[in-house]
């Protein structure tokens, strides 16, 4: 059961300090010119508060772009590999948005499938989730279109809910969360009163049908030209992937020389063509098209098979990101409409 | 799960750790094609590890990568496992530049199984072209190591030319066997003035051989072509197509379910692969 506080905006600096000095760092959205990307902070102004969404999500902190997944090192004959060390920050994400909180348990069952990948789960472990719940949006974003919503819990350990006085409604919804609020109980007062309401949330239109999608993709697949009308606009950069909070494909490279190095897994794109060539030559997905299909139905249609959930958040940093301007609720909207 | 796992407190054991192996033998089978035999550096993780034909693993240079090859081996042979390469690219052309003695990495084995074990009794017909003989090699002698297990055994095996034939030493220790059926073809114009094989393409061979579908398994891997016109000559000879298995070769980089390259409709090759029936592969999409 959610334990229901408030928190006034002037006492987030002591939680603040309360948190970094029980030596964990928090991650919060932070502006850097037209960019905002989750940056370790040390006082809430320095918090990008009323950003609507950060340029890149905040994955990278369970999930780092490239990471060290061994070590090697040559000494005449004799060969050393060791496992890179994983001692990963405790870490607090501050200032997420429900959506990116709710991608958090899309990429914890994915990492979690056996066998268990030790290092998304070790900082995954270590972090905590501390989301607020929007009060505006943009025309990119489409969480009530894949069951989430701009107040949404999903995922988050803490979710503040601003309210019209000068602070938040705090639903302290997990053990983890409990945690972090108990460094600093005295930032906290009892659940919000009768005078003091909840902020209203952002108004986000409903832009498709997503019961039945699933179903409705597998029938479409073989409508090539649904596809390539999709993705004429599509130049395959991968860009959509890099700033998406769920996506989690990963390629796996060596960085080093025969005598010392690292075996690297860094983040990866089904957009790419590279992503799926064989050695011989032949690629399964050769044409953009395909590989537009293969994010859709990746999404929407495999990972409701495989994780019992569709692998999309609703964000819409693939639509602010794109620079060709490609959407992605238009095109769901599309095909779930195509006859 | 294979994997030199060590645990540091952090929980589960690292999978992407793999096993240090060092290359026992090197054979060289055809033109740009050898067989590596290795043996695990670390003794105690040999005698622990088991696979079953079918499976494979992730073969490396450090320095340079991994490359995706099935166990070419029988799991019946222990103490050591067996992949056969060809060099194409950076991984492989780094393999192909060791020597005996030098030391590779291995993840493994990853992947489901031929069901060998519930053939018993039954026929095998298996149908390879090319490089694809390594993945039935593995099934071949699992079942010749246990030759009374089994009814009839047919092998047709066909590549461009008599020097693109792999294993050529054991294809002729499978025909002086003499409880083994075993046709080897090549290409029109790749035969050599002694050739005693079969010249001609896959497809014909196997009609021609005409396997009896009865109490039978068959197991094609090949190009895509030869499978393409493999299927409607088993099919005619009256193999259903959850009696015809083959493998999928799909790009993979973690072999574990988690990098997302060898998706393929419903299924990822590394965990619900790479050994399918013809029959499941007709609900998926054709991209492999």
């Amino acid at each position: 059961m959610a334990d229901a506080r408030t928190l006034r905006r002037e006492s987030l600096a002591r939680w603040f300090e309360a948190i970094r000095a029980a030596g964990r760092r928090i991650l919060a959205p932070r502006a850097r010119g037209d960019t905002t990307a989750f940056e370790e902070v040390t006082a809430p102004s320095e918090v990008a508060m009323d950003c609507v969404q950060t340029t890149l999500s905040p994955k990278a902190a369970v999930f780092p772009r490239c990471e060290e997944l061994l070590r090697y090192e040559r000494q005449g004959k004799d060969l050393r590999v060791t496992d890179p060390p994983l001692q990963p920050p405790e870490t607090v994400l501050f200032g997420v948005r429900p959506c990116d909180a709710a991608a958090m348990e899309v990429l914890d069952a994915v990492f979690s499938a056996d066998p268990p990948d030790r290092f998304f789960q070790t900082r995954r472990a270590r972090t905590t989730v501390i989301a607020i719940a929007c009060t505006q949006a943009d025309a990119a974003c489409f969480c009530t279109s894949v069951g989430l919503s701009p107040g949404s819990t999903l995922g988050s350990d803490i979710l503040l809910t601003p309210t019209d006085g000068a602070g938040f409604a705090a639903d302290v919804l997990t053990d983890k969360g409990r945690r972090i609020v108990e460094l600093c109980p005295e930032a906290f007062g009892p659940a919000v009163a009768a005078q003091e309401r909840r902020a209203v949330l952002a108004q986000v239109p409903v832009r498709f049908e997503l019961k039945g999608l699933s179903d409705r993709l597998a029938a479409l697949f073989d409508r090539e030209e649904l596809w390539v009308d999709q993705s004429l606009r599509c130049l395959g950069c991968g860009t959509c992937a890099f700033v998406c909070p769920v996506c989690a494909c990963f390629d796996i490279q060596d960085e080093g020389t025969g005598r010392s190095g690292a075996r690297l897994r860094c983040w990866d794109s089904c957009g790419f063509s590279l992503f799926t060539l064989h050695a011989s030559g032949h690629n399964p997905r050769h044409l953009q098209s395909q590989r537009w299909r293969q994010r859709v139905m990746h999404k929407f249609s495999y990972a409701v098979g495989r994780l019992g959930r569709i692998a999309c958040v609703g964000c819409g940093r693939c639509s602010r990101a794109c620079p060709a301007d490609m959407n992605l609720a238009d095109h769901l909207q599309a095909l779930a409409e195509a006859k | 799960m294979g994997c030199a796992c060590h645990g540091d407190g952090n929980g589960s054991a690292n999978v992407y750790r793999p096993y240090l192996m060092r290359i026992e033998r090197i054979i060289d089978e055809a033109p740009a094609i050898k067989t590596f035999r290795l043996v695990f550096v670390h003794e105690e993780e040999g005698r622990s590890f088991t696979f079953l034909a079918g499976q494979f693993g992730e073969y490396g240079v450090f320095g340079e990568g991994e490359s995706t090859f099935c166990i070419a081996s029988s799991p019946t042979r222990k103490g050591y496992i067996e992949c056969t390469f060809r060099q194409v690219g950076r991984v492989t052309t780094a393999l192909a530049d060791r020597d005996v003695g030098d030391v590779i990495s291995f993840r493994g084995p990853y992947g489901n199984v031929f069901p060998v074990e519930q053939w018993r009794g039954k026929n095998l017909v298996f149908v390879a072209g090319g490089i694809a003989l390594p993945p039935l090699r593995s099934v071949i002698w699992n079942v010749l190591d246990l030759r009374q297990d089994y009814g009839d055994i047919t092998i047709v095996y066909g590549a461009r030319s008599v020097a693109d034939l792999v294993y050529k030493h054991e294809l002729e220790e499978w025909k002086a066997r003499g409880d083994v059926r075993v046709l080897t073809t090549v290409d029109p114009g790749g035969q050599t003035p002694d050739w005693k094989g079969e010249v001609g393409f896959v497809p014909a061979v196997v009609e021609k051989a005409a396997p009896s579908a009865r109490d039978a398994v068959a197991l094609v891997c090949g190009p895509p072509i030869m499978i393409k016109l493999t299927l409607p000559v088993l099919e005619k000879l009256g193999f259903a197509p959850d009696n015809i298995y083959t493998t999928l070769e799909n790009r993979m980089k973690c072999g574990v379910g988690k990098c997302g390259r060898c998706n393929v409709g419903p299924y990822y090759v590394c965990k619900d692969g790479p050994v399918f029936t013809f029959a499941q592969l007709a609900d998926l999409p054709p991209e492999y």
